[in-house]
């Protein structure tokens, strides 16, 4: 690595060339920032279009291109490389390593993602239209009914997906070789504990969803048939696969979620997380089951009805370690001395607002009744209240959690105070009601609707554009804090934090733990 | 409930809509007109109400000690971690809930896939982007027909105010006897779309290659709306599903009605008919079938343009060669078998007259079943 206690380099060699995980952190953050702001504003399109009903801004093939586009940005593209940034940043610093175990290949994992994000948005300029079968891409819609922009998608996918894989082979190496000495795997904080096991349905899955659209590719350009029921290959065969990436992909979403919110509640509750191991085998519970629950998406395709059984079980077990997470966070607040700065606030809401869709993920797992919501906007509520009040609350929590750690600056209070209200209200002014139309009967991904769902659909988009507005006060309280924040020196900054980075000082130096800490042989995990 | 209503009030301002056709708010799922229907109504309001309950619960002590264990009211933290008991409780009461849970849902599914026993079958094919459907019959010849979204675009741009079923109306209705096990044979011609009626209580996709089967019995008349629920493509939302549900007598009755429509419609096949009335029965055609595709003035759009087309003004062979058979790999079906002689010959000499095409051309009934046998 050269010679040691040396500064960033200057200009945009540092940016370029880095194999700083400080920097790279940094920079997944930012790219995973920009992505939640393209992302939304493919919602405020698609939502500005269902304001009221008939057909007023766009076309419908385009309000499809839109809600694909959609969810393949907030999830690929905000949301996972957001919780890579958050890896890079705090995992070294957490488990008392100098820098990520690979640190050239942690580079290059990011600094494929910008083309491939490119690649992606540039078939919107291309004849016949950005990709608009759905973030699921279901064949064969996504194969011969498809523009030829579809190529691109694929190579895309791609992209991100050698992205995905390497960050995570990173992050496994770096737990598995560089915990400083009496850093054991049981002492290890929670953040580490989930990204670990998140790490290994990423290696596992990523690939499937690589077979997946390398299928594709070779039905669309060479001749093969394996999705094509003319060709005496199966449609179905393409949602088996999808969704044997798709359900782990899910829970790669939501546990390093899950790993902030084990950090947070216990600093502000100022009491140690109630159940550290059950937490722990808790998450390993519900990776190991993500791997066969997949046909939940697929109630509907016809399955025998043994396999709908089989599913069905399998599924409302994960209601189980999901319960025990949350029973855990609660009793770790129940006789804290709880202060709710924004990182709290966004923990509670976080917990409440997963809780809800804990419960409808429930609802949907009953497989005679998913017979009435599936498809429906039902889920589309369902998955909002796990992916953004619980993912993306969870990363916000977060940023307002280790952002003064990072810049040495404390950000403004009141208006992240002021950012918590304004989106727990739009996020839910947005959300709450599709529970009800999808329960009267308005399907996903239409573009238009029938008169009787017009008053909730108006809601929702009033709540969006609320929800949407308020990362504008996000990104300034940000930057604000970045340039002009008030600086903390203290190294605890949180008074209840608990864990290594915090025993750095704040700003942590561009080198950090050169030399491994000694860790005291107590239990003192976070 | 205030917020609600302030939103609403805005939203009156802002909407050129009236607001009286947005009266009712149907804010959960409906209990619908089937046995089966009504079983799984139960289960979600059951399974609902479990999820309520513990959520009252668990909201209920996380407000509590929001409430009373604040650092700001001087309260001490604890510091009790770990308590096998609790945990061990709190793993083995949901299991057991869950057990609760999944008793029912076993049996309810058994019924939903119980599809032996049926007295009427009926195929439906789910097309881009239509259905079709066939009553199949063992005595005589199977009665079928399309089923094409009846809202004209006006309504859909605005430019028109939108009626009390908006979206959700057909030209030609599913019609099925009530008190009767019918069962539905569902697939695809295209991609995958899904049959979905909330009343009857059936979902189900619709997949180019399978069947798969789905039953219902009604218990009583009406009619019955709903939807296609996988995302097929542009029209994915205007694609919509209506069952009329009839006494058997009345099912019968309809029934020979649609048996001596067909052989009229092959009596009229060999009559000739006029430019007019050609191009009446086109334009009417034309607007339910390829406006969605070809615009409104032959412009174009998904499609190509039909206004000074190289088919629609050259050989009349290529032209109706193109409406029957469709191009393979394009979004351009073949209608020969969805249209009537009289409606195919009807919308190409519209096509071939319309839009500036003005070719005089006439091709009559007789054309087109001459052409399809080829
Ligand atoms: C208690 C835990 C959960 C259960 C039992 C559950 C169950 C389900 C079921 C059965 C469906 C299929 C619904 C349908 O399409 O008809 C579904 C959809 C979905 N769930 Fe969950 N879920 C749970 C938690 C989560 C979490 C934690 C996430 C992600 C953070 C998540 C994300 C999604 C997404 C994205 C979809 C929709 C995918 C699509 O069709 O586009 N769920 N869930
Ligand atoms: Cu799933």
């Amino acid at each position: 690595m050269g010679d040691h206690h040396h500064g960033p380099a200057k200009g945009l060699s540092r940016w370029l060339f880095t194999t700083n995980h400080k920097d790279i952190g940094t920079m997944y953050l930012w790219f995973s920032f920009a992505m939640f702001i393209l992302g939304g504003t493919f919602a405020m399109i698609i939502r500005a279009e269902l304001f009221q009903p008939g057909m007023q801004l766009v076309e419908p093939g385009f309000f499809n291109q839109m809600t694909t586009l959609h969810g393949l940005v907030m999830v690929f593209g905000a949301i996972m490389p957001s919780f890579v940034g958050l890896a890079n940043w705090l995992i070294p610093m957490m488990i008392g390593a100098p820098d990520m175990a690979l640190p050239r290949m942690n580079n290059w994992s990011f600094w494929i993602l910008p083309p491939g994000f490119l690649m992606l948005a540039s078939t919107l300029f291309m004849e016949g239209g950005a990709p608009a079968f759905g973030w699921t891409f279901y064949a064969p819609l996504s194969t011969t009914y498809a523009a030829p922009s579809v190529t691109f998608f694929i190579f895309s996918i791609h992209v991100l997906g050698v992205s995905s894989i390497m960050g995570s082979i990173n992050i496994i190496a770096t737990i598995m070789n560089m915990r400083a000495p009496g850093m054991t795997y049981m002492k290890m904080p929670l953040f580490v504990w989930t990204w670990f096991i998140t790490a290994f349905l990423l290696v596992a899955v990523m690939p499937v969803l690589a077979g997946a659209v390398t299928m594709m590719l070779m039905d669309i350009h060479f001749g093969t048939s394996f999705f094509s029921a003319a060709g005496g290959g199966d449609p179905v065969l393409f949602q088996h696969i999808f969704w044997f990436f798709g359900h782990p992909e899910v829970y790669i979403i939501i546990l390093p979620a899950f790993g902030v919110v084990s950090q947070v509640i216990p600093a502000f509750s100022r009491k140690p997380l109630f159940g550290y191991a059950s937490m722990v085998y808790a998450t390993a519970a519900i990776a190991i089951l993500s791997f066969v629950v997949w046909a939940h998406h697929m109630y509907t395709v016809g399955m025998p009805v043994a396999g709908e059984l089989f599913f069905m079980y399998a599924t409302m077990l994960i209601a189980v370690p999901t319960g025990v997470k949350v029973f855990n966070w609660v009793s770790t607040m129940w006789r804290g001395a709880l202060s709710f700065e924004t990182p709290m606030l966004f923990s509670i809401g976080f917990l409440v607002l997963f809780t809800i869709g804990g419960f409808t993920g429930l609802m949907l797992s009953i497989a005679p009744a998913d017979f009435q919501y599936h498809d429906t906007y039902f889920v589309v509520a369902h998955f909002h209240y796990v992916m953004v009040a619980g993912a993306v609350f969870s990363m916000t929590s977060a940023v307002y959690f280790w952002l003064p750690k990072w810049t040495g600056r404390m950000y403004n209070e009141t208006m992240g105070k002021v950012h918590f209200w304004i989106s727990f209200v739009g996020f839910n002014v947005t959300f709450f009601p599709q529970h009800f139309v999808g329960l009267a009967g308005m399907p996903r991904r239409v573009p238009d609707y029938a008169l009787q769902f017009a008053d909730f659909n108006m809601m929702s988009s009033i709540g969006a554009f609320v929800y949407g507005a308020s990362q504008i006060l996000f990104l300034y309280n940000v930057i604000a804090t970045i340039v002009a924040g008030e600086r903390v020196s203290d190294e605890q900054v949180w008074d209840g934090a608990e864990g290594l980075e915090w025993t750095l000082p704040t700003p942590p130096p561009y080198h950090t733990f050169e030399v491994p800490p000694q860790i005291e042989a107590s239990p003192a995990h976070g | 409930m205030s917020i609600k209503k302030s939103l609403m009030t805005a939203g009156a301002a802002l909407s050129a809509l009236p607001m009286s056709v947005l009266a009712q708010n149907q804010v959960n799922m409906s209990p619908g007109v089937t046995r089966v229907g009504a079983e799984i109504y139960d289960l979600h309001m059951l399974i609902m109400i479990i999820c309520i309950v513990i959520g009252i619960g668990v909201f209920g002590v996380m407000l509590y000690s929001i409430v009373y264990h604040r650092k700001s009211k001087g309260f001490e933290p604890s510091q009790f971690h770990e308590s096998t008991k609790v945990e061990i409780a709190w793993t083995v009461v949901p299991f057991l809930i869950l057990i609760g849970m999944a008793v029912p849902a076993t049996s309810t599914l058994l019924e939903v896939y119980d599809n032996d026993d049926a007295e009427l079958d009926i195929l439906v094919t789910g097309h881009q982007w239509k259905w079709r459907y066939e009553y199949l019959n063992a005595e005589g010849e199977n009665v079928s027909f399309f089923s094409n979204l009846a809202t004209p675009q006006e309504e859909i741009y605005n430019s028109e105010a939108k009626g009390e079923h908006y979206l959700l109306e057909v030209d030609e209705p599913l019609v099925i006897p009530i008190d009767t096990k019918v069962r539905f044979l569902i697939t695809a011609n295209d991609v995958i779309h899904s049959w979905w009626v909330p009343e009857i209580a059936v979902k189900r996709d619709a997949i180019p290659g399978f069947i798969n089967e789905a039953w219902s019995k009604v218990d009583q008349e009406g009619i019955y709306r709903g939807q296609c629920t996988e995302l097929c493509g542009s029209y994915h939302g205007f694609m919509p599903i209506v069952v009329h549900a009839v006494t058997q007598d009345e099912f019968q009755g309809w029934m020979s009605a649609k048996r001596a429509d067909k052989a009229a419609q092959v009596a009229a096949s060999s009559v000739d008919l006029s430019l007019d009335a050609l191009m009446s029965e086109g334009e009417a055609v034309y607007q339910t079938q390829c406006l969605a595709c070809h615009g409104a003035q032959g412009e174009g759009g998904v499609g190509k343009a039909i206004s000074g087309s190289s088919i629609a003004m050259g050989d009349i062979g290529v032209h109706l060669d193109v409406g029957i058979k469709g191009v393979a790999g394009t979004a351009m079906q073949a209608f020969g078998a969805q249209l009537t002689d009289v409606e195919m010959a009807a919308v190409i000499t519209y096509q071939r007259n319309a839009f500036g095409n003005n070719t005089g051309d006439v091709v009559q009934p007789s054309d087109v079943a001459l052409h399809k046998q080829g």
